[in-house]
C-alpha cells in the first residue's frame, strides 16, 4: 500500500487532486485508492490536507496517515517542520516550484525533494492567475507519473470528469507534468 | 459499473436508483453534498421526483409525514443539529407507520461546535421507533439506502441509514454502481394500504384512548421484531441479486477468537485492518461490526456469543452518566443469556478524533490480558 499526504491552501483544489487520482487508479484498472480529505474550517487560502491509499487489496483503514510514504504540496510555502512530520526516512517530497532540487535540499533534510513546475504549467494552460494559479491538475499528472499510478489516458479521463471548467486546458496540464516527471525518470534509470 | 464516488453521493444515488418520488431537505454540513446531488441530478432531468427545498429540518420532515401519508416514497438527509431539530417529527413518523428512509451523517453536537463525527446524534434518537443502520464504506451506504426502503415498507417503520461525517461522507473509493433494472426487480414501486386521497377520506393520526395507544405500540414493537429477521433475508437476497451480502452485523475472524473488538460505522472497518495485525503476531483477534442498532439484535448476538469470548466495545458515542451507547445495548441483550460474555466499554473517537489501527490493538490487548476496567468506561485515544 502506498499512502501519500497532500497538503494544499483552501481553493487550490487539494481534495479534488486526491478525489482524480482515485478515479484515474479505478480507470486504469490497477488497483483502488480511498482519498480522505482533512476538513478544518473550510476558508480560501486556509492550509488543508488530504490523504490518498493506493493499493492492489482492499483499502480497510480509514483514519488520517500519519506516517506517509510521501508527500504533495502544492504551496511550497506549506512546506515546515509540522507539514513534513511522519514522511517515512527517505521519502520523497513534491513540491510545486522551480527552484532546483539541491536548493531545496536544505528545507527538507534526510528526504528526497523533487521539484514540479505546476505554477508555472498551469499559467501556460491559462489555468487560474499569477496570484492564484490552479495547480491541482498539473500536480495530479506529476504525482500519477511519479509513483506509476496509471497511464496517461485514464489520467486524462478522470481530470476532464472531474474538473468544472476548461476541461481541455486541465487535461493538458496533467498531460505536460506527467510527460516531464516519466522523462526525468527514464533519464534516471 | 463502478464510479468513484464521495459517501454522501452514494446515498443521494442510492435513493435515486430507489426511484424516490419526494424529496424534501435542509442543507447541513457534512451531508449537504448528498440533496446538493438530488437537486442537481432534478435540475438536469436525471431525477424524475420532486423536490421540495424547506426553511428547517423540522420542515422536511414534516412535508416527507404528508408525502408519504399521500403513499410516496420519500428521501431526506441530515446531520446532527438537524436532526436534533427534526425530534418531534421523527416519532411522528415513526408512530404514523411511514416508511421514510433517511441519510443521517454523524456529527457531534454542541456546545462546543463541532463538524466532525460522533454517534451521539442518532444515538440519541433510538427510541422515535426509527430503524437505524450504520454503514462501513461507501459501497455500503449505497447498498443499505435501496434496502432501507424494501425494509421499511416491509415493516411500515422509518430507516435511518447512517454514516460518518467526513471519514465517509467526504471520502472518495470506487462504488459499484448497479443498474436500474436490477434495482427495479429488487425493489419494486411502494404499494401503501391506506393513502391520504381526498376522493376516500380517511383519518390519521387521531387522538386515541390509552387502550387504543397501548394496541398500536405493541403492534410496532410486533413489526419492529419482525424486522430483525426481514434484515437478514433482505440482506441474503441483496446479495443473490448484486453479489454483497448484508446482516444484522458482520462478524470478521471471529471463529476462534477469544477476545472480539466490537465496533459500528467506518471504525468497523479499520478494526478489520486491526484484526489482521494482531491475528500476523498470533493473536486470536476478531471484529464484530454491529450494522443494525434498531431493532438491537439482541437475539442474533446471544445466539453467535459463546461462552469464553470476551467483548471490546468501542463507542464513538457518550451517554453522559451511563456509558458508551453500544456498550449499554449489548450488555442489555446479553444478560438473559446463558454464557454471558464479560463486556468492556472504551469511549473513543468523539467529535471527529482518529480511532487507529494501533488505538484498536491496544484495546484489544488490555481486555485481551484481563487488564480492562470492568465496571467503568474507559476513554481512550491516539496520542498523535
Amino acid at each position: 500500500m502506498l499512502e501519500i499526504r497532500f497538503h494544499g491552501r483552501g481553493g487550490q483544489g487539494t481534495v479534488l487532486a486526491a478525489k482524480i487520482l482515485a478515479d484515474a487508479v479505478l480507470r486504469s484498472g490497477k488497483g483502488q485508492c480511498l482519498a480522505i480529505p482533512e476538513f478544518g474550517v473550510e476558508r480560501r487560502g486556509a492550509p488543508v490536507a488530504a490523504y490518498a491509499r493506493i493499493s492492489e487489496r482492499p483499502i480497510l483503514v480509514r483514519t488520517r496517515i500519519y506516517e506517509p510514504d510521501a508527500l504533495v504540496f502544492l504551496d511550497a510555502a506549506l512546506l515546515s517542520a509540522q507539514t513534513l512530520g511522519g514522511l517515512k526516512p527517505g521519502g520523497p517530497l513534491l513540491l510545486n516550484s522551480e527552484s532546483p532540487a539541491a536548493r531545496l535540499a536544505a528545507r527538507a533534510p534526510g528526504f528526497r525533494v523533487e521539484p514540479i513546475a505546476a505554477t508555472r504549467i498551469a499559467l501556460e494552460h491559462r489555468l487560474g492567475s499569477q496570484a492564484s494559479p490552479v495547480v491541482n491538475t498539473a500536480m495530479c499528472g506529476a504525482v500519477a507519473a511519479y509513483f506509476d499510478l496509471c497511464g496517461l489516458e485514464p489520467l486524462l479521463a478522470a481530470v476532464r470528469e472531474a474538473v468544472p471548467v476548461k476541461h481541455e486546458e486541465n487535461a493538458a496540464a496533467a498531460r505536460q507534468a506527467f510527460e516531464i516527471v516519466q522523462e526525468a525518470l527514464h533519464a534516471r534509470a | 459499473m463502478k464510479k468513484v464516488l464521495m459517501g454522501n453521493h452514494a446515498a443521494a444515488v442510492g435513493a435515486a436508483l430507489a426511484r424516490a418520488q419526494v424529496v424534501a431537505a435542509y442543507p447541513i454540513t457534512p451531508q449537504t453534498q448528498s440533496i446538493e446531488l438530488l437537486a442537481e441530478m432534478k435540475e438536469k432531468g436525471a431525477f424524475p421526483g420532486a423536490y421540495i427545498a424547506v426553511e428547517s429540518e423540522h420542515s422536511a420532515m414534516a412535508a416527507l409525514l404528508g408525502a408519504a401519508s399521500a403513499g410516496a416514497r420519500t428521501f431526506t438527509a441530515t446531520s446532527s443539529h438537524g436532526l436534533a431539530y427534526m425530534h418531534e417529527l421523527l416519532h411522528w413518523v415513526a408512530g404514523a407507520r411511514l416508511p421514510v428512509v433517511m441519510a443521517e451523517v454523524n456529527r457531534a453536537l454542541a456546545a462546543p461546535w463541532s463538524l466532525w463525527t460522533d454517534q451521539t446524534d442518532s444515538l440519541s434518537q433510538r427510541d422515535t421507533g426509527w430503524l437505524q443502520f450504520y454503514c462501513s464504506t461507501n459501497q455500503e451506504i449505497l447498498d443499505t439506502t435501496i434496502m432501507a426502503y424494501k425494509i421499511a415498507e416491509a415493516v411500515r417503520l422509518p430507516a435511518m441509514v447512517v454514516y460518518d461525517g467526513f471519514t465517509l461522507s467526504h471520502s472518495y473509493e470506487p462504488v459499484e454502481v448497479p443498474a436500474q433494472d436490477a434495482v427495479d426487480a429488487f425493489l419494486p414501486a411502494y404499494r401503501p394500504e391506506q393513502v391520504l386521497d381526498t376522493a376516500r377520506p380517511l383519518a390519521f393520526g387521531a387522538l386515541v384512548p390509552p387502550k387504543e395507544y397501548l394496541r398500536l405500540r405493541r403492534s410496532m414493537a410486533a413489526d419492529m421484531a419482525r424486522a430483525e429477521t426481514l434484515i437478514e433475508e433482505v440482506g441474503r437476497e441483496f446479495g443473490e441479486a448484486f453479489g454483497r451480502c448484508y446482516g444484522v452485523f458482520d462478524a470478521y475472524r471471529c471463529e476462534d477468537a477469544t477476545t472480539l473488538l466490537v465496533t459500528s460505522g467506518a471504525v468497523g472497518s479499520t478494526a478489520r485492518a486491526a484484526v489482521d495485525a494482531l491475528r500476523e503476531r498470533g493473536l486470536a483477534a476478531g471484529n464484530l461490526r454491529i450494522r443494525a442498532f434498531r431493532p438491537f439484535p439482541a437475539q442474533a448476538l446471544r445466539r453467535f456469543l459463546g461462552r469464553g469470548v470476551k467483548l471490546a466495545v468501542v463507542d464513538r458515542n457518550y451517554s453522559p452518566g451511563a456509558s458508551g451507547i453500544f456498550a449499554q445495548e449489548i450488555r442489555a441483550a446479553l444478560y438473559p443469556a446463558t454464557a454471558r460474555p464479560p463486556v468492556f466499554g472504551y469511549v473513543a473517537g468523539l467529535g471527529g478524533g482518529d480511532i487507529t489501527v494501533e488505538l484498536l490493538q491496544e484495546i484489544w490487548s488490555k481486555v485481551d490480558e484481563g487488564k480492562a476496567e470492568k465496571t467503568q468506561p474507559t476513554w481512550a485515544e491516539d496520542a498523535r
